[in-house]
This record gives C-alpha cells, structure tokens and sequence, in this order.
C-alpha cells in the first residue's frame, strides 16, 4: 500500500466492529476490511462482545434495549485505540448516536464521548487517519458508486472512497445521477413499507442502469442488499460489491446476492 | 379536516399507482431542488447564515413572551388589535366573529398553513362567508375541495390537463372555445376570475412568514402578488399567525429571509416581500381601515422547551419534503393532512395526536437529506424517532413486530448466546438458496421480497470463520 | 374567553414551558436591547461593494427576475423613456402615480403623448408608475413604501408596473435600506406597507412553469434615474 508519508509506524490496536449484516451474510467483506486495515499499518482485533449497533431497537423507540447493546459494545471495544466498521450507518450510530443514548449518566456518558471519539467508518479511516492515498488492487471494468446516506451525512464519506477507487489498475468509475440520494432500505422501513421503499429503489436501479456501469459499489451492505435485490429481480446483470473487497484485491468471491450472473 | 394518516399505507400505494402525480413529482428534483442547490452556490455565505437564522429563532423562543408583549405593544401602537387564539377553535371563533362584525360576505385569504391548520375555510363557509383562495395553487385545491400537497406549492400534484377540467366545470361564463392549454392560458384565466373577488371582498385573511417585534411588523413573502391584493383592498386585514414566528428586529427578519426563497424555490428572494404595520394611516389613499393580529398557540407552547422544540424553528420552507425521498415517492396527500413531508411527519403528531399520526414519523427512511437541506438546522429524524420511542412506550406497534424486535433484541444483547444462534442459522439459509444465492421469496420476509430478491448469506458467519482461523478465543 | 384571559393562557404556558417567571429583568433587559439596537447580522459580501458595484448587480440581478431595467442621467430623460416603453409593448401612453414629489419634478408636459393620472390604484388600471424609496443590490429589491405619495395600490393592480429609483438610492444590503427608511420614519416605526419588490409578478403553480402576470403586475419596468 502507497502512503505518501511512508506506512504508519504507530501500529495501532483496531477493534473491527464487524456489523450485523457482514457478520451474517457477507463476512468476506470482514476479511477485506481486516486486510486494508492492516496494511494501513494497524494491528486488527476482532472482540467477540459484539453483536449489531442496535439501531433495528433505536429506530424502532426502543430505547431500553438499545442502551443495553450500546453498553456493551462500548465495553468491548474501550481497550481499543480506533474502532472501524465497514459502513457508514454502523459507525454513523457508533459515533453520532451512543452518546446521545447516555446523554445524562455520569458513567456512561463519558465513556460514551471517548468511545465515539474512537469510531470511524473503514473507508474514511484509511484515508483521513491513516493517510492512505493508493491501494494496490486491479478490477477491470466501470463502476459506479452509491453514497450511503449515514456516511455521507452523517460522517462526511465523499471523496475518500472515489479517491481510493482513483488508484485501482483497471478501474473506471462512472458516477450515476442522484448518487446521494437514498436508496430506499432504512432498515426496517424496507419491511415497514415496502411499496414506498420499492418506488424509492427503482428510482435507484434505474440510475445505477443508466451509469453504463456494471458494477455497483457502495460502503454499506444493507444499501448493497437492497439494491442488489432489487437489480437481481429485474433481471438485470449489474453486479454489487462492497467497496472494500474491490480495494482489498479480494473479488474472488462471487457478488452479493449472485448479481451479475442474473441472465 | 379530518386527518387521514392513518390510512398513510393505503394512501401511499394509491399515490404511487397515480400516473399524473409521479409525473409531477419526478420534476420537483430539476425545478426546486437544482434551484435551491444553485441558490446556494451562488451565495457564499449561505452556510453561516442557516447557523445565524438558527441562532435568531433559538434566542427568540428563549424570550418569546417577552418579544411577543413588545410586538403587540407596537401592534397596537400602529393602531391595529391582537388576538391571543390559545386552540384552533378560539382563533376559528375570533376570525368569524371580526368577519361577522365586518359585516363580511366574501372573504379574500391569501396562502397560509395556519389557515389550513385550522380549518378556517370551512368555519367561515358554515356561518353563510364565502371564503376564496387567491394564491392560485391554494384556489386549485379550494375548487377541487383537497387539501394542500405541499406547503409552498400546494398543486404540486395536479397536471394542467386536470386544471383546465376543473375550470370548465367551475367557471360558468367560460367560452367553450377559449382554449386552456398551456399554463399561461389557465394563470391568464384564473387571474381574470380571482380579480372580480379581489375587488368585492370585504376582509382580507392572509398568514405571516415573520412577525416584527421591533415594529410590530407582520411579513408576507409570495409571487404572485395575491397576498397583497387580498390585504390591502378590503376594508379589514386579518394576520392569522402562530407564536413562533415572532422575530426580534428587521435585521433578524432580513437573515431569515435570506436563507426562506432560496431553501423553498430556489429563487434569491421572492417576488413580494411584503412588511404591513397596521391599518391604513389618515392621510393614506389606501389600505384595510382595520388590522386584526390572531396569534395562534395550538401545541406550540407544549413544544417549547421539550423533545419537539427545535421544530418551532421551522420556517415553512418546505426543502425537507422536496428532497425527501418518501415525498418524492408518494406526494403529500399520502400524509393525510395538512403539512406533508419530513416537517409535518414531526409536526402533525403534535398537532393532531401520535394515535392519530402514528404512521408518518415511521414512514422514514432517516437518510437525513431533509436536515442536511433545512436552513434551521431541525434535526427532523432526531424528532421522528422520539415520536417512535414515545409509540414503543405507548405499545403502538403491530403486535408481530414488536415480538420479533424483542426476540431479537433478547439476542442481540447476549453475544455468545447470538453468535451461536447465526453460527447455526446462517449455513442452513445459504444451503436453501443453493447456487442462486438469492431468495425470491422467504417466509416472514414478504414485506421484502414482494419486490426484491433478498441476497443469500455466503454461509458460515463471519464470527464463525475468524474463530476457526485464530483457534477458539 | 375574554382576550386578556386567553392572552394570559398563551403567555403563561409559554413562561411555564420555559421555566421563566414574568418580568424577569435578565431575559427582559436583552430583548429590548436588541430591540433598540438592532444589531446587524451577517451581510453577505456581494451586498457590501459600494455605490457602483451594486448599480450593476441590482441591475443584472433585477432583469435576471423577469424586470426590464433601464438608466438616465435626468429626470427630464424619463418622458421618452416611458413613452418608449409604452409604444414598445404596444400599451396605452397613459398611466397613473401617486403625489410623489419626484415624479411630479419630471417634466411630463414635454411629452403630449402621454397623459398621467393622478391618485390611488384602479381595477382597470393599465399602467402605473411609484417611486421607490431605496434598493437592495444584494437581490435586486425595490423598496416602495404606502402613503399618498405612492399608493400601495400601484403596485399590485396593473397590468404594467413602472418604478423609478434614483442611483444614488441603490444601496447594497435590506439593512442599508432599512436605515434609509429608519432616517425617514424614526426607530422603531414603518409606514403601513413596505413592499419589497424584486420582479413581475409570477406563479409556478401549474405544473412547475413560471408563467409572468400571476395576480400582480405581469411586467416590471424599473427606471434607475441618475
């Protein structure tokens, strides 16, 4: 891996927040997050205390169990010196929210503070705290990129996956219209309404087709799952990875859903 | 009116087979949304100033009693009167009875949400007061009897095709062959009619964007010029305005103007601003003989102070729903009231009950384009999912949901006991899919796969996999 | 309810929301302060470049909105100008202003064709012409204040609206024009309409089109004079 100022020689300890939705339906994503982590020049731990964010309880005002699940997140990462998930919604509630869930408790709340202070999304950790500027990676072919709404609003994820993308052999990004605009999952909305959320990723899709790409990326594997889902049904041979299996080199496996191979 | 939104699902899945609608829809990303967006590069500043706009309102709220006794005090020094409208019903009653007492038998109203939050149309009509719309979106749906769909454009959901039949059923004296095609020809024709009533009406109603208390000012901000037709021609001007649109001082007033147009239209300020102390002056040659101010509370103050504070903010603009991708899918009647989109899924629970309101603060996506565009800065999904936590509270959720999200909860706080679980679940789920390694259909996930496929895990969780490599931990 | 009882309703349930009692002299002292003092907000940069910076950008900003914007160097200028104008979109060389004393300095008389009508606004008015007491730059925004001098009517009723404004009152920000009118009506005092007028009147009501001449004036002739 190229870093302008030389590799890192502080080799931090990262605490992989795996996510959910990795951990459960596409854990070669986990191992191309541990594989960029490292080679920013970090030590990489897995703690087994984790489960998911809680946000399917917080969005849902359930504010009791998500408090439960933050306090033990919190826990299971404190002896870390950065906590990195592969998506922007994950670490967007690790960061954003987990403070605010403890706003008034002595305990907690500061603790809270100094684990959010710790959160980063796996893409803009790369790039902003570890000075990644070039990955040695090939794809041969067009992409197109999707801006997942948390990382993108709420952590400000916006040229630093196009800037790593830049540096992959083979590559050419090709921007569809509306990248930033949601693309209709927001968890259990997806099932809550499911007619309103179809309207929603069909404006996507259509996007995505029209970019001319035939490969969808994103930073988010719910983003990914519902588009992909969506792309697979209307037959459409696109396929989806998670933007770091293409930065790790690691596309061995086939993409998400088996898009791609659709017709 | 009687608030649809608990029919929000069903209402959705109409809008969303409405072909007329998706087409007008489909044009607010290249009218009002590439408007604002140029607006906003064409204005450096722009950015600070939302933070100062936000500063303004924050400082006011925290003295809005004292800044609402000083604009009555100039109110009435202008020579014009306030009325205090605790419910919508007081102000529904204090309007009727100064237009009664006018004598009134048309009333003029130039657009304004308070009016449609309270249902004043409908009260004046009953006691025999023929009430027009002037702005000419608002006359649109009057004619139609449907409520607003937006807030600044409240015939955003209506073709001109559908314009053109409902003048010919409405206007009576309009030739058969007077052709009513294009938009000009229909503003033309509506213009000609509303004129007759600008000049017979007897009160004018309008609402307020701002209300001055350095000058005890009321502003309007339109384009069409209606707003002021309909207040400065009748013998009685009526401001019908809720408390939180009090600002300090006219240079207050000029930094949330600055931010209002070009958050809503897209334009650097709108066509009329209009500033209106008081009733016309001795010497002038005209202007309304009476000036009424009804300050309208109705669950403002219960929003002060609390969890729904930062929505008092709000200055009506109406960005939040034209970048909001739920709103961009079903429209604003779908919402089943008066204020649609991301400020009235926060709004309208307040207003009308969360029992009644229960679906729009869910109807979300949380993708947060509507704060990151609001020039308040109202953390919109902040609020949406406190309305959420006080429906968990209540036990307002579909009895199947709220079992699976316990269920899951239950794991999700015992790690062990969940990585077990999935360890277990996930292998057995990516067998079913086989080689397609997507499913079209699973049981309990209808809602999902009615319209996608739903990816197949890979196999073996991830937890299971790193443990396997690094020996057990 | 009698007002004072509802009054009291709202202003208690409003102090009782903010934890506040009445008369509290530390939120009450500020307030008025800021009342008396007015204090400037940000003023963006493009509204603070000076007399001839801002004679241009009002200029383009205004046409920008639909107005025809034209300048001359004397009120003696005006009478051609307007029956120009007149002749040009094809209307009657006839029109009505209020008692403006500026107005009434131009010499009307040098151009017989033109026939000026005097008082407030009609239903049936064609044409009319105000003067407007200042400008913002910043958006292009006239400021027209009520009275006899130039009736609110004249703005809003015609079919054509002409406003005239001398160069010298084209300030750069609302704010410098809100001190404009703060030297002519003291502090904390307006006249009974100020209307800030930045174009024609305009709707995009149907389906999204603009389309000029919604209730208002349908064209907007801004005469700079100086």
């Amino acid at each position: 891996m190229d870093q302008t100022t030389g590799p890192r020689s502080d080799n931090p300890r990262v605490g992989l927040f795996v996510t959910c939705l990795v951990d459960l339906f596409r854990p070669s994503v986990g191992f191309a997050a541990i594989k960029l982590i490292e080679q920013s020049g970090c030590r990489v731990e897995v703690p087994r205390g984790q489960t998911c964010c809680g946000q399917p309880a917080y969005n849902s005002g359930d504010k009791a169990d998500t408090r439960a699940i933050a306090r033990a997140t919190i826990e299971a990462f404190e002896p870390y010196d950065y906590i990195v998930a592969p998506s922007g919604s994950c670490a967007g509630m690790l960061k954003m929210h987990y403070p605010d869930l403890f706003g008034d408790d002595p305990d907690m709340g500061p603790r809270a503070e100094a684990f959010a202070d710790k959160v980063h999304e796996l893409i803009s950790f790369l790039v902003d705290e570890r000075g990644v500027k070039n990955v040695e990676a090939r794809y041969e072919g067009k992409v197109t990129y999707h801006d997942s709404c948390a990382g993108l609003r709420e952590l400000g994820v916006k040229q630093q996956p196009r800037i790593l993308l830049e540096g992959v052999q083979g590559l050419e990004l090709d921007e569809m219209e509306d990248s930033e605009i949601c693309c209709g999952f927001g968890g259990t909305f997806s099932i809550k309404y499911p007619d309103i959320s179809n309207a929603i990723v069909g404006k996507k899709t259509a996007n995505i087709s029209a970019s001319g790409a035939g490969c969808l990326l994103a930073g988010d594997l719910g983003c990914l799952m519902n588009m992909t889902g969506k792309l697979t049904r209307e037959g459409k041979s696109i396929e989806a990875r998670h933007i770091a299996e293409i930065l790790a080199g690691m596309t061995d496996e086939p993409p998400i859903g088996g898009s791609g191979d659709a017709q | 009116m009687k608030p649809a939104s608990r029919s929000f699902k069903e209402n959705a899945v109409k809008a969303l087979h409405d072909d007329g609608l998706q087409q007008a829809l489909g044009k607010v990303r290249y009218g009002f949304v590439a408007n604002r967006a140029k607006a906003r590069a064409n204005l450096p500043e722009f950015e600070t100033l939302r933070d100062q706009a936000r500063a303004i309102k924050e400082h006011t709220l925290a003295h809005l009693d004292v800044y609402l006794e000083e604009y009555e005090k100039k109110v009435v020094e202008s020579g014009g009167h306030v009325h205090w409208a605790p419910s919508a019903a007081d102000a529904r009653d204090i309007i009727l009875r100064l237009c009664q007492d006018a004598g009134a038998h048309t009333v003029t109203k130039g657009k304004s949400m308070v009016g449609e939050e309270i249902g004043i149309n409908d009260h004046l009509e009953a006691a025999g007061i023929k009430a027009v719309e002037t702005d000419l979106g608002e006359y649109l749906i009057q004619i139609r009897h449907e409520p607003p769909s937006h807030i600044i454009a409240p015939a955003i959901h209506l073709t001109k095709a559908q314009v053109e039949a409902d003048f010919r059923d409405r206007h009576k004296d309009l030739p058969q062959d007077r052709i009513l095609e294009e938009p000009a020809q229909l503003v033309a024709e509506a213009r000609a009619v509303l004129r007759e009533q600008f000049l017979a009406a007897d009160v004018g109603i309008t609402g307020a964007n701002l209300l001055i208390a350095e000058t005890g000012t009321s502003v309007i901000v339109t384009n069409e010029g209606n707003g002021d037709l309909t207040q400065c021609l009748p013998r009685m001007h009526i401001v019908i305005a809720s408390i939180e649109k009090a600002v300090p001082t006219l240079e207050d007033a000029c930094t949330i103007l600055r931010v209002l147009a070009r958050s809503a239209t897209g334009q650097e300020f709108a066509t009329y601003n209009t500033f209106s102390t008081g009733p016309k002056r001795p010497e002038d040659p005209d202007g309304p003989e009476e000036y009424h101010v009804v300050l309208l509370d109705n669950g403002r103050t219960e929003m002060l102070g609390g969890e729904f504070h930062d929505m008092l903010r709000c200055i009506r603009c109406g960005a939040c729903m034209n970048h909001c991708p739920v709103y961009g899918a079903v429209g604003g009647h779908a919402y089943g009231w008066v204020y649609p989109g991301p400020m009235g899924s926060v709004l309208t629970p307040s207003l009308i009950g969360i029992d009644e309101a229960g679906h729009l603060p869910n109807a979300s996506t949380f993708c947060g384009r509507c704060e990151s565009v609001c020039p308040m800065r109202i953390p919109l999904p902040k609020m949406m999912r406190h309305w959420r936590e006080r429906e968990f509270e209540k036990g307002n959720m579909p009895a199947g949901f709220r079992l699976g999200l316990k269920l899951w909860a239950f794991a999700a706080r015992r790690p062990r006991l969940y990585q077990t679980l999935m360890g277990l679940g996930m292998p057995v789920m990516a067998k079913l899919a086989s080689k397609k390694r997507r499913f079209a259909w699973l049981p309990l996930a209808g809602g999902w796969t009615r319209h996608r496929d739903l990816p197949a895990p890979q196999g073996k969780t991830f937890q299971t996999l790193w443990r396997e490599q690094n020996g057990r931990q | 309810m009698s007002n004072s009882s509802q009054r009291s309703a709202v202003l208690d349930a409003i102090r009782l929301s903010l934890g506040v009692k009445e008369g509290e002299k530390s939120r009450e002292t500020p307030a008025r302060k800021r009342l008396e003092r007015h204090p400037h907000n940000i003023v963006p940069e493009r509204a603070r470049r000076g007399a001839k910076a801002s004679i241009s950008l009002f200029n383009e900003t205004l046409e920008g909105q639909g107005a025809t914007v034209n300048r001359v160097k004397t009120l003696a200028a005006v009478p051609e100008l307007v029956a120009a104008y007149l002749r040009s979109n094809n209307l009657p060389a006839e029109f009505r202003t209020g008692d403006d004393n500026l107005l009434a300095k131009i010499p009307w008389g040098k151009t017989p064709s033109l026939t000026r009508q005097q008082g407030r606004g009609q239903g049936s008015d064609a044409v009319t012409m105000s003067r407007a007491i200042a400008a913002a730059a910043e958006t292009g925004t006239l400021f027209l204040t009520s009275g006899p001098d130039n009736p609110t009517t004249l703005n809003f009723l015609p079919d054509t609206h002409i406003a005239l404004i001398r160069a010298g009152d084209i300030l750069g920000s609302y704010e410098d024009a809100w001190n404009r009118l703060r030297d002519s009506y003291g502090e904390r005092s307006l006249p009974r309409a100020v209307n800030l007028i930045s174009g024609p009147s305009r709707t995009a009501d149907i389906e999204q089109v603009i389309v000029m001449g919604a209730h208002g004036p349908r064209r907007f002739f801004v005469i700079i004079v100086g």
